[in-house]
């Protein structure tokens, strides 16, 4: 091969590699339902919300709440990849196409929704930060811990929400910032910090499931912010946006409706047009999100309703031990709402 | 010579100006040119596109907004509500804090562990053939998760803290020591002290134009050692000998006053130290091995002992062949500064990596550390050649 055809070669794979590129600006669903599966960001391992068992099963309220997704488009709740995620990445791997949908304990804030290009879609969890200290420190309440080392992870709201509020309240404290959660935690219990701060339900999870001790740790009363775990999609596909947001609200409406995993069928001649609707008996919710009919009944059948989700990996008989609180539904005094189905 | 085969290449085949050596070249320089350009301009093109259709932020504009997260060290002044253009600057005192530190501590470990590997002691050079083996072959990264670790701890809780001295308490907080509370006379010192170098250089110049002269020899490295201690010593006596120290004081949870050593700095900067000096070891051990042997043999025939034969005949000609390769050495220390990203040292990468994922800014912040660990190498880089060429053997 002499230089003028290496060059041309050159030239020519430059110029498809530019027409590559373009193209894959496509719709997210298209490619989706090209691969067979869906690509979801998980937390790199939180008992509750996304961890891997000893087979490499992932289980977690965020997993499941992809596999729903999964079963929704696809029948089939174990058509998804799961992509760990840690804090610093994960929007990088969302914009970059990396995975297709993030359901990773993400706070939806105003700057992440403008500056990241990242729509979300429903809240999954309604959480807030909280602190965790070691019982032999006699702290009881947050507004004790001026002067205090605390442990915290970078690049979260955590971080800036800890920093608010220690200015808010006229309190000093020290922060030893690091990436990896594995090693956050194991600094704190080895005794490098006083306190530990993330969201109220990883700090649930990681004393049940990372403390020498269990019971040599509390959790402070005080939540300092309001953090709306929600699913992130990147921007540029509403329709995918839309199937993400309102698969989740199917589920609500299951458990609003009293539909579980195993009693659906039992639903099938029932009267009532919200239940019809919402298990393709009558036709169109399906067809409007460009989905098969059967897209809510393969969701809760095969995954189960929102409240099903919550008592398998974060309830009360779980190790996290978590009360329903803000995530009950509506009509039990709770936040989670879902628009009609109709 | 180039200019008889090109005009030869002319002459043999005028007809074809592609068959001209020199368009030749020139044309295919200029190919090379337009490649590279082109694809640079099609890499940034696509990436400011691929941004404008997800919708994402560019530019430099969020530097001035207001940084809102806390630093643990902070060498110069910074809180929450300062810009992150501070926030960044505060990574790079800390970067260069901990490079400067580990270059030195590096360079001596690494020069008394490669001349004890060519000791005539067999325990010695045993121990630092060892040591050099056992480190060069560890992971940087799992080093310093290493020394982390064991601070972490090993060191006790603050409340139970070592208090070897009055005034100094060990924990796993870090090593607390008392600050001197500041004074203006300290400026002072601090001026005498460079007045006190000037002198001695220029003493130290003298004496050897009068030994180079006479042969008689002078005392210079003594005479300027009284002079670096004693001027500033008189100018702290003149100024009334102010010593009020800041004493460590556990309040709470933690020590306030004094001076911190974090657990964080010390894992880096004895994980840097101990990492590299493995490799400078070796590059001293190889630099004084090319000194042919007659060297040392010559220097015994003339009575010289073996110390003075290592100080004034070997290494001052080993030198030159260790030079070259410890900027590498120098370099990679600051490079791997930004390993502290996994132990929660804050320096630049850490905290611009903070920045990125709470701007989305992240391509923004990666060509600022990029841009920072350009300069700051090839002014290493810079100093080093400068030196190189100072050291460099002069034919005469």
């Amino acid at each position: 091969m002499n230089f003028r055809t290496l060059l041309a070669a050159g030239v020519a794979a430059v110029v498809a590699a530019g027409f590559a590129a373009s193209a894959q600006a496509g719709a997210t669903f298209d490619a989706i339902k090209q691969r067979g599966f869906i690509q979801c960001g998980v937390n790199t391992g939180l008992a509750g919300f996304a961890l891997p068992d000893s087979q490499g099963k992932w289980t977690g309220l965020d997993v499941d709440t992809c596999r729903a997704l999964a079963a929704a488009v696809f029948g089939d709740p174990d058509k998804v990849k799961f992509t760990p995620l840690n804090a610093q990445v994960r929007f990088t791997a969302l914009q970059s196409g990396e995975v297709d949908v993030l359901a990773r304990n993400t706070t939806w804030s105003l700057s992440r929704n403008t500056s990241l290009g990242l729509d979300f879609t429903a809240v999954n969890f309604y959480d807030g930060q909280g602190f965790m200290v070691a019982k032999s420190l006699g702290v009881t309440s947050a507004k004790d811990l001026n002067g205090a080392t605390i442990c915290v992870q970078p690049g979260t709201t955590t971080e800036l929400n800890l920093t608010d509020w220690f200015r808010a309240n006229k309190l000093e404290f020290k922060p030893v910032v690091i990436e990896k959660l594995e090693d956050v935690e194991s600094a704190f219990f080895s005794g490098r910090c006083d306190a530990y701060t993330t969201d109220a339900s990883g700090l649930a999870a990681t004393r049940a499931a990372k403390a020498p001790k269990p019971d040599d740790y509390i959790i402070l009363p005080e939540i300092i912010s309001k953090e709306p775990l929600a699913i992130g999609v990147r921007q540029g596909d509403p329709q995918w946006a839309n199937i993400t947001r309102w698969v989740f609200n199917a589920q609500l409406q299951a458990e609003e409706s009293g539909v579980t995993s195993a009693n659906i069928d039992s639903f099938a001649d029932s009267p009532d047009p919200t239940i019809q609707r919402l298990l393709g008996k009558t036709p169109g919710m399906g067809e409007a999100l460009g989905l098969p009919e059967t897209w809510a009944y393969n969701a809760i059948k095969q995954v189960g309703n929102y409240g099903e989700m919550f008592e398998r990996n974060v309830g009360e008989k779980t190790t996290l031990g978590l009360k329903r609180g803000l995530n009950a539904l509506w009509t039990q005094g709770g936040l989670q709402y879902a628009p009609p189905i109709r | 010579m180039t200019m008889d085969v090109a005009a030869a290449g002319t002459a043999v085949r005028r007809g074809s100006a592609f068959n001209d050596p020199r368009l030749r070249s020139i044309f295919y320089q200029a190919v090379l040119l337009l490649v590279v350009i082109g694809i640079g301009w099609f890499l940034v093109s696509n990436l400011i596109h691929n941004r404008e259709v997800r919708g994402i932020a560019t530019g430099y504009g969020f530097l001035n907004r207001e940084a809102g997260f806390a630093i643990a060290e902070t060498p110069i002044s910074y809180t929450p509500s300062d810009p992150y253009s501070r926030a960044f600057l505060v990574g790079l005192v800390n970067t260069l804090k901990v490079s400067i530190l580990g270059i030195i501590l590096a360079t001596l470990l690494g020069v008394v562990v490669g001349v004890s590997r060519l000791s005539s002691n067999w325990l010695v050079a045993k121990l630092a053939a060892g040591y050099v083996d056992l480190v060069r072959n560890i992971p940087l990264t799992v080093q310093l998760l290493l020394w982390a670790g064991l601070i972490r701890v090993s060191a006790p809780a603050p409340r139970q803290a070592a208090n070897p001295v009055p005034g100094v308490f060990i924990s796993n907080r870090g090593i607390q020591v008392p600050s001197i509370e500041n004074n203006p006379i300290f400026l002072w010192v601090v001026i005498a002290a460079l007045v006190a170098l000037v002198i001695g250089w220029g003493i130290a110049r003298w004496a050897r134009q009068r030994q180079a002269a006479t042969g008689q020899p002078f005392h210079s490295f003594w005479v300027g050692l009284a002079l670096f201690i004693g001027l500033p010593l008189v100018v702290w006596l003149a100024g009334g000998a102010p010593a009020a120290f800041e004493i460590p004081e556990l309040k709470g949870f933690n020590f306030q006053g004094g001076w911190t050593l974090s657990p964080e700095f010390a894992a880096m900067l004895l994980g840097l130290t101990v990492y590299t000096a493995s490799f400078i070891a070796e590059i001293v051990r190889g630099g004084i091995l090319a000194v042919s042997h007659g060297q040392t043999e010559a220097a015994r025939a003339l009575g010289l002992h073996s110390g003075v034969t290592l100080r004034r005949i070997i290494l001052p000609q080993a030198l030159r062949m260790i030079i070259p390769p410890m900027t590498s050495q120098y370099l990679n220390i600051t490079k791997n500064s930004s390993l502290a990203v996994v132990i929660g040292y804050p320096e630049l990468v850490s905290i611009g990596n903070t920045i990125g994922n709470q701007t989305g800014q992240v391509v923004e912040a990666i060509s600022i550390f990029m841009a920072v660990y350009l300069f700051i190498s090839l002014s290493i880089s810079i100093g080093m050649n400068v030196y190189n060429r100072r050291m460099s053997l002069r034919e005469r």
